[in-house]
């Protein structure tokens, strides 16, 4: 907490050295420049320790965990010994949660993005009665919140015998009221109505012209879309929660949080959700910065109107 | 294209040669209004199953009341229209209305410290004097990456006693904390939140920084404006959507808040089965199988999430006008 609060009173102060000048130049050196980083620096502490942390603790086995300082290594390292328990527990039960993650993030925002596109795309480059109905009622659901529809959700999927499946976890991660947002913003800023006009008169189908033209214009738009869907989807906890009972079908969060559990009762399961942690969030972690700039970019664009 | 084509055919209207036109044009209207709703179809099917339908199941279950007779209902199970008497039950309920009570005062000062600190970041990055502007963005940007549930089981890690070194930290400098007591547990789920979107809500404001035209910093730069001067008279006001728009996520968010609360209640004892509306409503509906009330909290959560942001962009409209 208390890094949150020393960027707001230092913020001031490169405000009062730098001068006009100071934007755009280059001002190494200056007094402003060593505050502000030094500011970032420790925000950046705040951001990090805890990911530093995990790694540490990763590589200890239990008595070092609980007897040596948690920001430094123990003598003996168990890095390996911890991550081989992580994987072949009950029959690598890690690795099919990893693998089920990876199915409904990969497979749900490939699919949601496509779909969105397709429906932002229909919106914003077409006139035809119920546009804006359709469009408003979807707008509706960017404000709904997804935990709202859970419970309910549940009880329809129970009604039709999905609860409890693949399906039950999937089906909802395919629809992206905010991704068709986007996209739709993006079809009307970017695609050329001339151009689909050209197309036609060359006698290419609607949806061809979706597929050849729309779509290969929209690809940032699409990539900005993918990467929220993924994160979110990756990310959910709530609907697994109340769809899922059989831990086979569990994505990652909610296998670790089955083992975080069972620490009470059992020390060893530390060691389990340490390296579980520490394996789950290498990938998306390594995402988050190599395409650091898709998010950045496709945000931009989208903005722009 | 049948409301066209009858003028077209018996053409009684003086114009016969405007009607030559539309009668060709008529496949191709005919292709072109069936095309967007093939578009539409594949999100508009899921949207109504996963969004539309949810919502009619949950406002007419919160209007409902079962009643089964025999143990297991096997003697017949009985639906009948309720009235509001679901909601007048989940009101009735302390803890539920203290859990809403709980997260306004955890959204009245997470919120405002969260946009402040990530509009200050982005302004500071993208500001002349930062260096390494790039490795600061990805740092911030990292949690992000890291899901809720597990973001907390992190953190559960550096709240324990005994398991974290922020208490050997807090000890050389004399302080004794208490991240998991009554009093003290809220601010460390409000915590965890902020670590977790302020590095994503930065980004956003970022973008929307970038997307200010280099003009009118060459403007203020030969007005001799000071850096605190362009950040207040041009940058605050110009990413005053991406700031409406991080906000009114925000406040959604927070009263959504759950696995926070449900994955520190392992290690926290004093968060109970009803410390958040949305943990209250799970409670309800799998600890006590009462589906029907914990309908009508879903409904009241999702309804004080949409009032309470309406309010907000209201308010932020009629400052701007």
């Amino acid at each position: 907490m208390t890094a949150t609060v020393t960027p707001t009173s230092t913020s001031a102060s490169p405000a009062r050295t730098s001068a006009a000048g100071t934007r755009r130049s280059g001002s190494k050196g200056r007094p402003s420049t060593i505050i502000v980083t030094a500011v970032l620096v420790v925000v950046a502490l705040y951001f990090l320790i805890p990911v530093y942390w995990v790694v540490v603790a990763a590589t200890k086995s239990t008595e070092d965990l609980f007897s040596t300082n948690g920001f430094w290594f123990a003598p003996t390292v168990a890095l390996w010994d911890n991550l081989a328990q992580v994987l072949s527990y009950d029959n690598g039960i890690f690795i099919r949660w990893f693998l089920n993650s990876v199915l409904y993030a990969g497979i749900g925002a490939l699919l949601a993005t496509y779909f969105a596109a397709a429906g932002g795309y229909a919106l914003a480059k077409y006139e035809f009665r119920g546009r804006n109905l359709v469009f408003g009622t979807i707008l509706g659901g960017v404000l709904v919140p997804g935990t709202a529809t859970a419970l309910p959700l549940f009880l329809l999927f129970s009604q039709l015998g999905l609860a409890n499946t693949y399906w039950s976890v999937l089906l909802p991660s395919l629809v992206s009221p905010f991704g068709l947002f986007l996209c739709r913003i993006y079809s009307q800023a970017t695609v050329d109505t001339s151009l689909i006009e050209a197309a036609r008169l060359d006698g290419a189908g609607e949806l061809r012209i979706f597929h050849t033209i729309g779509l290969r214009v929209l690809t940032p738009a699409l990539v900005t879309v993918f990467l929220f869907q993924l994160v979110g989807i990756w990310n959910n906890y709530f609907l697994p929660l109340v769809m899922l009972s059989d831990s086979g079908l569990y994505p990652i969060t909610l296998g670790l949080n089955n083992w975080l559990s069972q620490v009470d009762r059992l020390p060893e399961f530390y060691e389990l959700t340490t390296g579980g942690v520490l394996l789950s969030i290498i990938p998306l972690s390594i995402a988050m910065v190599v395409l650091q700039r898709f998010w950045r970019g496709g945000l931009t664009e989208g903005s722009v109107k | 294209m049948t409301a066209t084509s009858p003028t077209a055919r018996t053409g009684q209207v003086a114009s016969a040669q405007p009607s030559a036109r539309p009668g060709k044009r008529g496949d191709r209207t005919g292709a072109a209004s069936r095309a967007p709703w093939l578009l539409l179809a594949p999100f508009l099917a899921l949207f109504i199953l996963t969004f539309v339908l949810p919502i009619f199941v949950a406002v007419g279950s919160s209007f409902t009341k079962v009643t089964r007779s025999g143990l297991f209902g096997e003697a017949g199970v009985k639906s009948e229209f309720a009235g509001f008497s679901n909601y007048a039950q989940a009101l009735a309920d302390g803890s539920f209305v203290a859990s809403i009570g709980r997260m306004l005062l955890f959204g009245v000062v997470q919120v405002p410290v969260m946009i402040v600190l990530c509009t200050v970041l982005a302004l500071m990055l993208e500001s002349a004097s930062a260096k390494w502007p790039g490795f600061f963005r990805a740092a911030y940007f990292l949690p992000y990456g890291v899901p809720g549930v597990i973001a907390t089981i992190l953190w559960s890690f550096l709240y324990v006693p005994g398991l974290s070194p922020l208490f050997d930290v807090a000890a050389l400098v004399g302080l004794t904390p208490d991240f998991l007591g009554a009093n003290t547990v809220l601010w460390s789920i409000a915590n965890i939140v902020t670590w977790s979107y302020t590095g994503y809500n930065m980004l956003i404001i970022v973008a929307q920084l970038k997307a200010i035209p280099g003009e009118l910093y060459e403007a203020a730069k030969v007005d001799g404006a000071s850096t605190w001067r362009v950040a207040l008279s041009i940058q605050l006001p110009l990413i005053r959507p991406a700031l409406v728009l991080t906000t009114v996520f925000s406040i959604i968010g927070t009263l959504q808040l759950f696995a926070e609360a449900q994955v520190l209640k392992t290690v926290a004892p004093t968060i109970d089965s009803q410390y958040t509306p949305n943990l209250s409503a799970y409670t309800t509906a799998f600890a006590y199988n009462d589906y029907n009330v914990a309908a009508a909290q879903a409904v009241l959560i999702a309804v004080a999430a949409f009032v309470l942001s309406f309010a907000f962009l209201k308010f932020t409209n009629r400052k701007s006008s």
